[in-house]
C-alpha cells in the first residue's frame, strides 16, 4: 500500500515537473519575443476560468477523453492505434445519418444512435486487426492508410444523392438532422456560462471507470497488459495473442466510435463534412501519451489540453500569437515521456537498493565474507 | 521575426487593398452611391471611429485569398473611417463552439460591428447573435440567419463564373478547357456550375474538363499548390488550352504549369493577374473577381452610418459585387461578347446555374 502511494507521488511529481518544464520553455520564448510571461500566464488563467471557458473546456475535454481512452486501449497492449480519427469520423457519419432516418422512442433512439458508432468504429479497427492478424500488417501503417479511406468513403458517403441534404445553411451539406427525440440534453453544471454541459460526459465518466475496472481487474486485462509488456512471454504463458489483438482493437475502434457523440447528440445534431470537428484522434494520442494510459491521468491531462486551447484565445486579443500554446503542449508531451522515464528509473534503482538492504544478512562482516568467496 | 513577417504582411494587404479600389473602382460605384456615409460628405474632416472585429477562417491575415480579400475590404474602410480592428483566426479542427467564443470574445470586448469570414461561422453566429442584440454581425458566404442583428453577405459566383467562362470559349482553339476546384463543396460547384454554363453558351461542342483537388472534410485542396500544378498539368496534356481554377491558395500550381506549358489559366477572387510573377503574367487570361473586400468595406461604412440591415445582401453582376479582370490586354478582343452576356445576366435574359 505504502508503495503504491509513494509510485502514485512518484507519477505526480514527473508530471508536475514536465508541466513545468513545458511552461519554462514557452516563457523563455515569449521573453525573447519580447513578452512578459506573467502577463500571459495571468491573462490566460483569467480568460480560461470564466463560466464560458470552464464550459468550452469542460465540453472540450469530455471529446478529448474518449478519443485518448480509445488510443490508451491499445497503447496498454503496445498496439499503436494511429486511426481513431478515421474510425470516429465515420463512425459520426454514419451514426448521424442512421438517427436521421430510423424512427425509435425517444430513449432507445439514443442508444441505437451511439450503439451503431460504436459499431462503425470497432468495423473499422476491425479491419485492422484482419490485416494484422491474417497478414502481419503493422497497425501503424493500415491505421493512417484507413485515416485517409475513411476520409474518401465520407465524401462519397455525403454526396447528395446518397446520404447528404443541402442544409438550412446556404453552403453546407449535412445529413438529415437528427430530431428532438434522438438528441441528448446538455447539463447545467456551470452557472452563468450561457449553455450547458454535454449530457454525454456521463459517458465519458462510464467508459473511464469501465476502462479501469476491464484493464486493472478482469482476467483480459491481465492478458493485455502481460500481451503488452511481452507478446512471446505472454503467448508462452497460454494467452492467445492474435485474439487478443482482435480483441483490443475492436474494443479501441467501439471506443473511438464514441468520440463524435457528444457533440452530434448534444450539439450540431447533423453530420457536416465541413463543420464537424476533425483530428481528435491525434490530439487523443497527445492526451493518452501525457496521462500515462491510466483514467485518472488521462482525465487530467485532457482538461489540461483544453485549458490550453481555450485561455490560448485572449492571446490574440493582446496580439500574442496563440500558436504559442502549441509549442507549451508540444514540450509538455515530450518533457512528460522524459519525466517518467527518469522517475520509472530512479524508483527501479531504489527498490533494488530497499530489496538489496532487506535481503542482506545482518551486518556481520565474519559470517558474510566466507560466503561470498565459495560463491 | 514575427514583427517582420507581420510588417511584410500588412505591406502586401495594403498594397492588394489599393490594387482592389482601383480595379473595382467600376464595381463600386454604385455602392458608394448608397453607402459613402463619409466619403460622400467629404469635406468634414473629422472621421468617425469604429472599432470592428473580425473573425477570420482558417488560414487567417497572409492566406493570399479568401482572408486576405477581407482584409483589403478593412484596410479600404479604414480610408474614410477612424478604426480601431481586432482581427482573430480560427485554427485547423476547432469545434462549433471554439467559434462561437471567438465571437463572444470579440463582442465582450466591445466590438461592433462584428464581421464573421466565411460560412463555417453560420452555426456559431446563430448562437452567439441573440446574446449581444445591440451587435451587428455581418457574416460572409452564408444567408440562413433570421435575427434582427445579422446581415449576411452573399455573392453569385456562378455569374462570374459564367463571364470567365465566355472569355475561356472564345480563347481556347483546341475547343477544350478545364476547371479545377480547391475542395468539392456546395460554394465550389457554384463557381463550376457557372463557368460550364458560360462555355456552353458561347460554344456548346466545347469540352469542359472539372476536377477537384480534395473532397471535403478534406480541405488540403485549398492550399496545395503542388496538387494543383499536376492537375493542369494533366488537363492541358488532355487537349485543354485554358484552365479557371477556384481553389485558393493552390492556384499557383495552376500558373505554374500554364508558364510552363504556355497555355492560358484563368484566376479567382482578385485580380490574380497582378499578383503573379513576371514569367506566369502573359498566361493569365482573367480572374473571375468575387468582392469580398467591397462587401466588408461597405458593411463596415454602412453600419458606421447608421444603415445597418437585416437579412442579407446578394453581391451580383447587377449590384456590381462581382465581376472579371480586364488588366491583361489579351482579354481585350473577348471583352465585347462577355460584356453582351454581361447586360442579358443583369437583365435577368440569362439565369446561371447554381448547381452542376
Amino acid at each position: 500500500m505504502r508503495e503504491r502511494l509513494s509510485r502514485l507521488l512518484l507519477n505526480v511529481f514527473a508530471a508536475v515537473i514536465a508541466a513545468a518544464f513545458a511552461a519554462g520553455i514557452t516563457s523563455i520564448i515569449l521573453a525573447v519575443r519580447g513578452d512578459s510571461p506573467t502577463f500571459v500566464i495571468s491573462q490566460m488563467w483569467t480568460y480560461g476560468t470564466t463560466p464560458s471557458s470552464e464550459l468550452t473546456i469542460l465540453n472540450s475535454a469530455t471529446v478529448y477523453y474518449l478519443s485518448a481512452i480509445a488510443v490508451a486501449i491499445g497503447f496498454r497492449m503496445n498496439l499503436f492505434n494511429i486511426g481513431v480519427d478515421g474510425q470516429y469520423r465515420l463512425a459520426a457519419m454514419l451514426a448521424a445519418a442512421f438517427g436521421g432516418a430510423v424512427s425509435l422512442p425517444n430513449g432507445v433512439r439514443q442508444v441505437a444512435i451511439i450503439l451503431v458508432a460504436m459499431l462503425v468504429g470497432a468495423s473499422w479497427a476491425g479491419l485492422v486487426a484482419l490485416l494484422k492478424v491474417t497478414r502481419g500488417v503493422s497497425e501503424v501503417i493500415s491505421t493512417i492508410m484507413l485515416n485517409f479511406i475513411a476520409t474518401g468513403l465520407i465524401a462519397y458517403l455525403m454526396r447528395p444523392s446518397i446520404l447528404g441534404r443541402r442544409s438550412a445553411v446556404a453552403n453546407d451539406v449535412t445529413t438529415t438532422p437528427i430530431p428532438k427525440s434522438g438528441q441528448v440534453g446538455g447539463l447545467d453544471l456551470i452557472p452563468k456560462a450561457g449553455g450547458k454541459v454535454y449530457g454525454l460526459i456521463v459517458l465519458a465518466v462510464i467508459v473511464g471507470v469501465l476502462f479501469h475496472v476491464v484493464v486493472n481487474r478482469t482476467r483480459f486485462g491481465f492478458d493485455l497488459r502481460a500481451t503488452g509488456q511481452s507478446a512471446s512471454a505472454a503467448a508462452a504463458s497460454g494467452v492467445n495473442v492474435k485474439k487478443m489483438i482482435v480483441a483490443t482493437l475492436l474494443l479501441s475502434g467501439a471506443c473511438a466510435g464514441l468520440v463524435g457523440m457528444p457533440a452530434l447528440l448534444g450539439d450540431s445534431h447533423a453530420y457536416s463534412s465541413i463543420t464537424f470537428q476533425t483530428g481528435l484522434g491525434f490530439t487523443g494520442i497527445a492526451i493518452a501519451l501525457l496521462g500515462r494510459n491510466n483514467p485518472v491521468g488521462i482525465a487530467f491531462a485532457a482538461i489540461l489540453w483544453a485549458f490550453l486551447d481555450q485561455s490560448a484565445q485572449i492571446l490574440d486579443l493582446n496580439g500574442i500569437p496563440k500558436e504559442i500554446v502549441q509549442i507549451t503542449q508540444g514540450v509538455v508531451v515530450l518533457s512528460v515521456v522524459v519525466a517518467y522515464e527518469l522517475v520509472r528509473r530512479w524508483a527501479l534503482a531504489h527498490q533494488q537498493r530497499v530489496v538489496g538492504g532487506a535481503l542482506a544478512p545482518p551486518s556481520d562482516p565474519a559470517a558474510a565474507t566466507p560466503a561470498q568467496v565459495t560463491a | 521575426m514575427m514583427n517582420l513577417r507581420s510588417k511584410r504582411t500588412r505591406i502586401a494587404v495594403a498594397g492588394l487593398a489599393v490594387l482592389a479600389m482601383t480595379l473595382s473602382a467600376c464595381s463600386s460605384s454604385k455602392n458608394n452611391s448608397s453607402g459613402g456615409g463619409g466619403g460622400g460628405t467629404g469635406s468634414t474632416p473629422a472621421k468617425k471611429t469604429v472599432k470592428v472585429g473580425l473573425a477570420y477562417d482558417v488560414g487567417g491575415r497572409g492566406d493570399k485569398s479568401f482572408n486576405d480579400l477581407a482584409a483589403a475590404g478593412l484596410e479600404k474602410a479604414k480610408a474614410d473611417l477612424n478604426i480601431q480592428t481586432k482581427e482573430l483566426s480560427a485554427v485547423q479542427g476547432e469545434s462549433d463552439q471554439q467559434k462561437a467564443d471567438r465571437l463572444t470574445l470579440l463582442a465582450t470586448a466591445g466590438y461592433n460591428p462584428i464581421v464573421a469570414i466565411g460560412f463555417a461561422y453560420a452555426g456559431s453566429l446563430a448562437k452567439v447573435a441573440p446574446k449581444f442584440p445591440n451587435i451587428h454581425f455581418g457574416i460572409i458566404d452564408d444567408n440562413s440567419s433570421k435575427l434582427p442583428n445579422v446581415e449576411g453577405l452573399v455573392f453569385a459566383e456562378n455569374e462570374s463564373s459564367f463571364l470567365v467562362g465566355v472569355a475561356a470559349a472564345q480563347a481556347t482553339k483546341k475547343k477544350n478547357v478545364g476547371f479545377i476546384g480547391g475542395v468539392q463543396t456546395p460554394l465550389i460547384q457554384k463557381f463550376q456550375a457557372g463557368y460550364a454554363a458560360g462555355v456552353k453558351a458561347v460554344d456548346p461542342s466545347i469540352k469542359v474538363q472539372v476536377a477537384y483537388i480534395s473532397q471535403a472534410p478534406d480541405f488540403s485542396g485549398f492550399n496545395d499548390p503542388a496538387k494543383a500544378k499536376v492537375i493542369a498539368e494533366g488537363m492541358y496534356d488532355g487537349g485543354a488550352d485554358v484552365v479557371y481554377h477556384a481553389a485558393g491558395g493552390s492556384g499557383s500550381g495552376l500558373f505554374q504549369a500554364a508558364a510552363a506549358k504556355k497555355a492560358l489559366a484563368i484566376g479567382v477572387d482578385s485580380d490574380q493577374y497582378q499578383t503573379a510573377t513576371a514569367d506566369q503574367k502573359p498566361y493569365i487570361l482573367t480572374s473571375a473577381l468575387k468582392g469580398v473586400d467591397t462587401a466588408v468595406d461597405n458593411f463596415i461604412k454602412d453600419d458606421a452610418a447608421g444603415k445597418f440591415k437585416a437579412g442579407s445582401v446578394r453581391f451580383d453582376l447587377k449590384a456590381g459585387g462581382v465581376g472579371y479582370a480586364t488588366s491583361n490586354p489579351i482579354i481585350d478582343p473577348y471583352k465585347a461578347k462577355i460584356e453582351d452576356f454581361k447586360a442579358k445576366i443583369i437583365a435577368g435574359t440569362i439565369t446561371v446555374p447554381t448547381t452542376p
